[in-house]
């Protein structure tokens, strides 16, 4: 459904996609980005906004598995793809290895980069692959902390990487 | 001592909410028929508003309110998050307006505009017509305080905010008799705090006309009387709310955007307004950290004993006093409980400029006092050619030192223990004999520094916490508490201490981690390092009291006295046979329950304390400097705590990285940057300022000497500020060490690092095989 504004550009879209499971349909302005979309229509608030501009990594999502900044990808764009937010991880209560590695490393100081972080370890953890501490480093260099001085970041990402590891050799697939 | 639950590694208490994404702040509460705020900003960093014409940008559909200075009261207001004072003498600046028709820097709040969403508001913006005198203006201290200087406030000749400081001794007798006279200049640049979160607020009125501010703060009770100052209020009709914050560092011990939002519901006949800064604006309209400028000279015996020091210092304010008033002569107190001084003269003048507002940020002032402080220091000791640990080390205060000024006792002394434990753990003798005779272009070197701090502000403010507990039905409690958590672990401190006193696992002590001004108990904040210090105070003091009444409880049951008893792991038991004579649940239900004696067990407290103790530490810093780029790098860093009893070392450990972080950021990278002949911002924004990132951060190791202090809950003393202070100078010390080159200005990034070294001729060969 297009409709066109006062300029005569087509401004609404109605917007199809996944996001943390479940299949979305809503009608957007092709103007508002993806942060915009989860955070004040869909309510995914723990999606943060930190500069708007792509600067600072709070507001990362996966989509399709990919880390990308919500605030410099316009919803539009998500149409057809899978968008999984922070409150996407946990199920039934239950925390993800990568959730479990930042509360257990002290990771977490005042939170606001902590989904953002995590979604990045997830896919890295996700990903498979194995990464050394200096890939670590450069795989979370996109966001910003003022807290912790990314020490125990680092630490938390390392021990989900090993976790995970170790879990596949236990289980092969 | 030995504790159950104190000085373990307690999982913070809202770990899971924010890791899952279910943490709440300000941006994240939605109301209906919510509006949108935002501010025009003046253009010129001084300038008259001669004419402001908002009638097109309220014709615009979709704008609710347009507001310009008339529109507001004439009350001219102070910002800064300090306890009222009823000695108008001792209240801070009140020099500022919600909007001014007279900016003062640019960026300056000048007119703000109410719409029903965000686009609307800043077309509404465009709309606004303002004419402007534009008048001259200064950006530098120096400039700021020279004869026919443009005035930034009428009442404030010279442009000065404050020019209070201090002295004890003779310091020209100590010249006069100086064996050896030391003189150096230091000069500190203005940083930002950076919390992730923005500055916002969202404000609504109330069913019953009450003004209500959800704002993401540090100082909810301070925000409160603040907000009804500026807007002409009654206090009582002003309720603040404070949710979880994303990092406050200083900037949120502030009130920068809750009045303003507060008038923009005003103005919207109380519909919900949320105002939430961009960062552009937070760079540019919060608070900053001082720029200083310091000449130190220093009067020593030739085997390098202090007698005496001058201290004269340029504080960069900005063109708001917020904290300026308070900050350098808080800060110049700081190193009198480490170092013996025979005499002391401290001067220092803090000026308006120009420029965005400098306030409180972590140390308050202290890391640009200890930058000059330590580097001087080094300075001395490489040209009497004694080792610099050494030149410290024969200058410490002894334990049981008086301040003579703030009166403040040292009941615990750990430097030299900490001193101690930084050598050994960088290896720096074995380092010191690796590094000499380096010729390549890559060379290491080593230094330190150390620091001290106190914990609170007594008795310069008031230092006022309270603490509530109820005791529940299941035996559980719930801590109310009127300091705020920030990031900084306090809530989960303060259910370690009530845990530890009423003998209960952590998971049995329910903290409220939001603060409402209407239920909180009245409390400052979080500031000053101030929080397990003074509220840790309150709240064993409101658990003590909850121990007695549930020991008077069980012995209502069982006809033993209250001194017989104590709390074990939910049980009471009597405490001579060890033995179990009933749960606290039992007693916890009686309290509830019993027809005849029910009587809910509750604490609702406060301490005013009045008693202070010093935090000690030092950095131990090898880095590797590269002649040819400039390239500053940290190979090896080490912050050695003396925080007296460490109560959750995980927390503990959290807040010496991000503090070590933060100053090493000042260091090497940060610094906020302006046109020197339009005084415009030219890197607000976390692309161009360089905040460190975690490929710029090099491991961090925190280690603690544990002193007990009688004055803190459990031997403890303040810690959240005290890593932000010494690595600077201990990095810049030990780049000395590397190169030989004394850099007395931070930051030390590559460029100016580069050009000092071909000054210095370190590149004079090749500078020539270059041309």
């Amino acid at each position: 459904m297009l409709t066109k504004n006062a300029a005569g550009v087509k401004a609404r879209k109605r917007l199809c996609m996944t996001v943390n499971g479940r299949a979305v349909e809503i009608e957007i302005d092709i103007r508002e980005s993806l942060l915009d979309v989860l955070r004040d229509r869909l309510q995914f608030t723990g999606v943060k906004q930190g500069c708007s501009v792509g600067e600072c990594g709070a507001c990362t999502v996966l989509l399709d598995g990919t880390p990308v900044n919500s605030c410099i990808y316009l919803a539009a764009w998500a149409h057809g793809k899978t968008v999984v937010t922070i409150e996407g991880l946990a199920q039934d209560g239950k925390l993800t290895p990568v959730q479990e590695a930042f509360v257990d490393e002290g990771a977490i100081q005042c939170g606001f980069c902590t989904p953002g972080v995590v979604l990045s370890t997830t896919a890295m953890v996700d990903s498979g692959k194995c990464f050394t501490h200096d890939e670590v480093r450069r795989e979370l260099s996109g966001h910003l902390c003022r807290c912790t001085g990314y020490q125990k970041i680092v630490d938390a990402a390392e021990r989900a990487l090993r976790e995970a590891d170790v879990a596949a050799d236990e289980h092969p697939v | 001592m030995d504790h159950k639950i104190v000085g373990k590694n307690t999982q913070r208490l809202d770990a899971v909410a924010k890791v899952t994404g279910r943490a709440m702040y300000t941006d994240d509460f939605f109301e209906r028929d919510m509006l949108v705020g935002k501010v025009l900003r003046s253009p010129h960093a001084h300038a008259r508003v001669t004419r402001i014409d908002a009638s097109k940008a309220k014709a615009l559909p979709g704008v609710v309110a347009v507001l310009t200075p008339a529109d507001l009261p004439k009350i001219k207001f102070a910002t800064a998050g300090h306890p009222w004072s009823l000695d108008p003498g001792h209240r801070d600046v009140e020099d500022r307006l919600i909007l001014t028709d007279k900016a003062r820097f640019v960026g300056d709040a000048i007119a703000a505009v109410v719409a029903e969403d965000l686009l609307t508001a800043e077309k509404a913006l465009h709309l606004i017509e303002v004419e402007y005198e534009v008048l001259p203006h200064v950006l530098t201290a120096e400039d700021a305080m020279q004869e026919g200087a443009p005035l930034l406030h009428e009442n404030r000749p010279g442009n000065i905010v404050s020019s209070f400081g201090v002295q004890f001794g003779d310091v020209e007798a100590e010249f006069q008799n100086a064996e050896v006279i030391f003189e150096g200049d230091y000069e500190t640049s203005i940083v930002q705090h950076c919390h992730i979160e923005s500055m916002s607020a969202y404000a609504f009125v109330d069913s019953d006309g009450r003004v209500v501010v959800n704002s993401s703060t540090q100082i909810p009770h301070i925000v409160r009387r603040i907000v009804a100052q500026a807007l002409g209020l009654s206090w009582g009709r002003v309720k603040v709310i404070k949710p979880y914050i994303g990092g406050g560092f200083g900037n949120k011990q502030d009130v920068v955007v809750e009045p303003l939002t507060a008038a923009m519901s005003l103005a919207a006949g109380g519909r919900p307004v949320r105002y939430c800064m961009t960062r552009e604006e937070v760079f540019i309209d919060t608070r900053t950290r001082h720029g200083m400028k310091l000449h130190l000279k220093t009067a020593l015996t030739r085997e390098g004993k202090l007698q005496g020091i001058h201290m004269q210092v340029l504080s960069n304010t900005g063109a708001y006093a917020s904290h300026g008033h308070s900050i350098a002569m808080s800060a110049g107190g700081k190193f009198r409980p480490l170092y013996d001084f025979r005499a002391i003269k401290y001067e220092p003048k803090t000026v308006y400029t120009n420029l965005p507002v400098a306030g409180a940020m972590r140390g308050y002032g202290t890391p640009q006092i200890f930058f000059a402080l330590e580097s001087h220091l080094d300075d001395i000791a490489r040209k009497l050619e004694m080792d610099p640990i050494e030149l410290r080390r024969k200058n410490l205060i002894k334990l049981g030192h008086q301040d003579p000024l703030t009166k403040n006792v040292v009941r615990s002394f750990g430097i030299p223990e900490c001193i101690e434990k930084g050598k050994e753990l960088i290896h720096w003798e074995e380092k010191k004999q690796a590094h000499q005779g380096q010729t390549g272009h890559l060379r290491r070197g080593l230094g330190m520094a150390c620091f001290a701090y106190a914990s609170g502000t007594h008795p310069v403010a008031l230092e006022l916490a309270g603490a509530r507990i109820v005791m529940n039905q299941d035996g559980s409690v719930t801590l109310q508490v009127g300091a705020t958590e920030i990031g900084q672990g306090s809530d989960t401190v303060f259910a370690q201490i009530t845990a530890e006193t009423l003998g209960l696992p952590v998971d049995m002590v329910h903290v409220v981690t939001t603060q409402d001004t209407d239920i909180t108990p009245f409390d400052s904040g979080a500031y000053a390092s101030r929080q397990t210090f003074v509220t840790g105070i309150a709240v064993r003091k409101a658990a003590l009291e909850v121990r007695q009444k549930v020991l008077e409880v069980a012995a209502r049951r069982t006809g033993l006295t209250p001194a017989e008893m104590d709390i074990r792991d939910r049980m009471i038991v009597e405490t001579s046979l060890g033995r179990t004579v009933c749960s606290l649940g039992d007693v916890a239900m009686d309290s509830f329950y019993d027809r005849l004696l029910a009587a809910p067990i509750t604490s609702d407290t406060s301490a005013n304390v009045r008693i202070n103790a010093m935090s000690y530490g030092a950095t131990f810093v090898e880095v590797e400097v590269d002649i040819q780029t400039g390239r500053v790098e940290v190979t090896e860093l080490w912050n050695i705590h003396d925080s007296g009893t460490i109560i959750n070392p995980k927390l503990a450990e959290g807040q010496v990285h991000g503090g070590v972080s933060m100053s090493l950021g000042a260091a090497l990278l940060e610094q906020m940057l302006f046109d020197p002949v339009t005084g415009k911002p030219l890197n607000p924004n976390l692309l161009d300022y360089k905040l460190p990132t975690v490929l710029d951060t090099p491991k961090i190791n925190a280690a603690f000497v544990e002193t007990f202090d009688a004055a803190g809950t459990f031997g403890s003393k303040s810690l959240g500020e005290c890593p932000t202070i010494s690595p600077a100078p201990a990095v810049r010390n030990a780049v000395m060490d590397a190169t030989g080159v004394a850099f007395h200005k931070i930051p030390l990034y590559p460029q100016v690092v580069f050009e000092k070294f071909r000054e210095a001729g370190l590149l004079a060969e090749r500078s020539v095989q270059h041309v």
